[in-house]
């Protein structure tokens, strides 16, 4: 059986049940009470849970992210929302200088049991400072997971785990994707620590996550009426990494694309293709080919944004080069 | 304004306690003391490594202000926090174990001299960030506030921290949600080598603290009574509810850390300061109250020593970590 919601409706239920559940928890953010959540996912939830719980902050992020981590540390379960990963840079220091390092630095003695979310991504022509896609930076620091929510299941399945986790998770939800709606199946529970094959193919293995996942997958309908059958993996998980579920997927089709909106230079895609490199080069039958986000601040401009933003068409052609 | 660098006068009137509770604030000070200054000896043999951060000449600080915190207290501290470590309740053998980088040290030599960690008596860090930790200890109130735990978390800082804006989101969130948290600023006047009043327009900490409306009240430092008093009080009143802001007027007499040369400030100054060392003030006020014998002190100095030499011995009998373990505790599972 399933049911039909959207993204921002999966993101709620996720949060409403874990308030319900365990007293500890408790959401903590900007304008995520009276306003009802910047993105409305936490509508009505300051009526159902009271202030205590549904704490609206300054506007403050190392100050919130930071009390979030000595909340942790205190016995409480802090969902953290930051409104945007352009805004957590000015909280950066707490989650890589704090959280991220706590447990290994005091020995094992303290561990640090804090979800971050955050919104990610390009797309609704709002500049270069409110485009920015830092998820492959955070994927980078050892003592935080990561986790990309592309599908309904993982908007409705993976805060439960990453509440459950002893140390810090942080969750990019990608700005794309919160209207989307879909099917969810009655069984959506889901892990944080594999990638899920979306669309099984022979061909071409897409690697992808978060706000490029329905781009590839469109990609890969395309590709299918002109004969090549992607494999669209989807990470879910960018650390710690599923490296043997990028081997498999590179093992069946031989050749590989990795989308990712982060930029080329230094991105995440990059990891990715040097797992390949590392892992399955003798898989290979063609170089593996990379779709990102052009070098450039993404502009505000329609048609300049979507030029310098990973699209369908983009995938298309990398795929197709794969086969001249 | 302009600071005045030079020393307070001595501290004077009577000490308002018994001989014992005196003695044994002494006794941390003498202990905090000797083992400082046979880390700066280790340090200089090799057997201590990274950066050190001495804590010498400002011991009434910690001494005076954990003496009045209780055991289910929090206390998160910076870089120079061996004896905050130490007078928190940690063993003189895990802090210096873990300097040395050994497998007995309290975080088993992850962390060293900067990053002392103990659950066990509540201590958070040991934290490197300047201000780092005063976010965690503003989230420790909230966790102390949300589970109706009686719990008053102290955080330690020195005077750079102030110019962070750490300090001022932290000091905003605790007095907007009223948490028990008592923010302890020593002040020695120094940020590393930028003296207070060429890094700050308001070297008035207390002014700004209370614009964040929070009590906030400041005390010399040097003066181990002066401390304990005024912290006493601060954490009654931060345990009724609200934050409190306290400025401890200290001054370190060695350098920054081990590889400074200590260029920013005159050794007359530095003299000066000396002559007010908390712990020959405190001695000799306790002796001419008859508080202390010369005997007793010397008894209390011996103990000291011993439990240093204990410690060195401790750590030089300890084992390194096996490298196997290397990626052991960056998570839990």
């Amino acid at each position: 059986m399933t049911r039909r919601l959207s993204y921002r409706e999966a993101v709620r239920e996720a949060m409403r049940e874990a308030l319900q559940n365990d007293p500890r928890v408790f959401l903590m953010g900007e304008d995520v009470g009276c306003y009802g959540g910047t993105y409305a996912f936490s509508k009505g939830f300051l009526e159902e849970f009271g202030p205590e719980r549904i704490r609206d902050t300054p506007l403050s992020e190392l100050g919130f992210v930071g009390a979030g981590i000595g909340a942790a540390l205190g016995g409480l379960r802090p969902i953290v929302e930051v409104m945007t990963v352009n805004f957590s840079l000015l909280a950066l220091d707490q989650i890589v200088n704090t959280a991220a390092l706590y447990r290994h630095m005091s020995g094992g003695q303290f561990s640090v049991p804090l979800v971050i979310r955050m919104c990610t991504g390009a797309g609704r022509q709002l500049a270069a400072q409110h485009s920015h896609s830092f998820e492959g930076w955070y994927a980078h620091i050892p003592g935080i997971k990561v986790l990309a929510p592309a599908t309904l299941e993982d908007a409705r399945g993976m805060l439960a785990p990453a509440l459950a986790d002893p140390d810090p998770v942080v969750i990019f939800e990608h700005c794309q994707l919160f209207n989307t709606e879909g099917e969810l199946p009655d069984d959506w529970r889901v892990d944080i620590a594999s990638a899920k094959v979306r669309r099984a193919g022979k061909d071409v293995a897409i690697i992808t996550y978060g706000g490029c996942l329905p781009k590839a997958l469109a990609a890969a309908e395309t590709l299918a009426a002109q004969g090549i059958e992607a494999e669209v993996l989807d990470l879910r998980v960018l650390r710690p990494l599923d490296t043997a579920s990028i081997v498999a997927a590179v093992a069946k089709c031989h050749r590989a694309v990795v989308v990712d909106e982060n930029w080329k230079s230094g991105g995440f895609a990059a990891e990715v293709v040097a797992r390949i490199m590392e892992s399955a080069f003798f898989e290979l039958d063609a170089p593996v080919a990379r779709v990102c986000s052009e070098e450039v601040p993404i502009p505000y401009a329609k048609h300049l944004e979507d030029a310098a933003l990973p699209q369908a068409d983009k995938i298309v052609a990398a795929v197709k080069g794969l086969f001249s | 304004m302009t600071i005045d660098h030079r020393a307070p006068p001595p501290p004077s009137g009577p000490v308002p306690w018994d001989k014992d509770f005196a003695q044994r604030l002494l006794a941390d000070m003498l202990r905090t003391r000797r083992m400082e200054e046979k880390c700066a000896e280790l340090y200089g043999a090799g057997k201590i490594r990274g950066f050190l951060h001495l804590y010498i000449g400002e011991e009434a600080v910690a001494a005076g202000a954990l003496a009045a915190l209780r055991a289910e207290d929090n206390v998160v501290a910076t870089y120079r926090e061996h004896g905050h470590a130490l007078l928190r309740g940690m063993s003189m053998g895990a802090i210096m174990a873990e300097m040395y980088g050994k497998r007995e040290g309290c975080a088993r030599g992850r962390g060293g001299s900067m990053h002392l960690f103990d659950a066990q008596t509540r201590l958070f860090g040991g934290n490197a960030i300047v201000a780092g930790g005063l976010p965690l200890a503003t989230g420790l109130g909230l966790a102390a506030q949300m589970l109706n735990e009686d719990r008053v978390t102290a955080c330690f800082f020195g005077d750079g921290a102030v110019a962070e804006g750490a300090f001022h989101e932290s000091l905003n969130l605790a007095a907007l949600w009223k948490l028990p948290v008592l923010f302890c600023c020593e002040n020695n006047l120094y940020g590393m080598g930028t003296a207070i009043e060429r890094a700050e327009a308001q070297t008035d900490f207390c002014a700004k603290a209370a614009s964040y409306a929070m009590p906030a009240q400041r005390v010399d430092g040097m003066d181990i009574v002066a401390v304990h008093e005024a912290t006493q009080q601060a954490v009654q009143r931060v345990r009724g509810g609200g934050p409190m802001f306290l400025e401890y007027q200290t001054y370190r007499f060695r350098a920054h850390s081990m590889f400074d040369a200590e260029l920013y400030r005159d050794k007359a100054e530095v003299e000066e300061w000396k002559t007010r060392g908390p712990i020959h003030t405190f001695t000799a006020r306790l002796k001419s109250e008859g508080k202390l014998t010369e005997e007793a002190f010397l008894a209390l100095d011996a103990a000291a020593q011993r439990e240093v030499e204990d410690a060195v011995a401790f750590a030089e009998a300890g084992g390194w970590e096996p490298v196997a373990d290397l990626l052991k505790d960056v998570h839990t599972s």
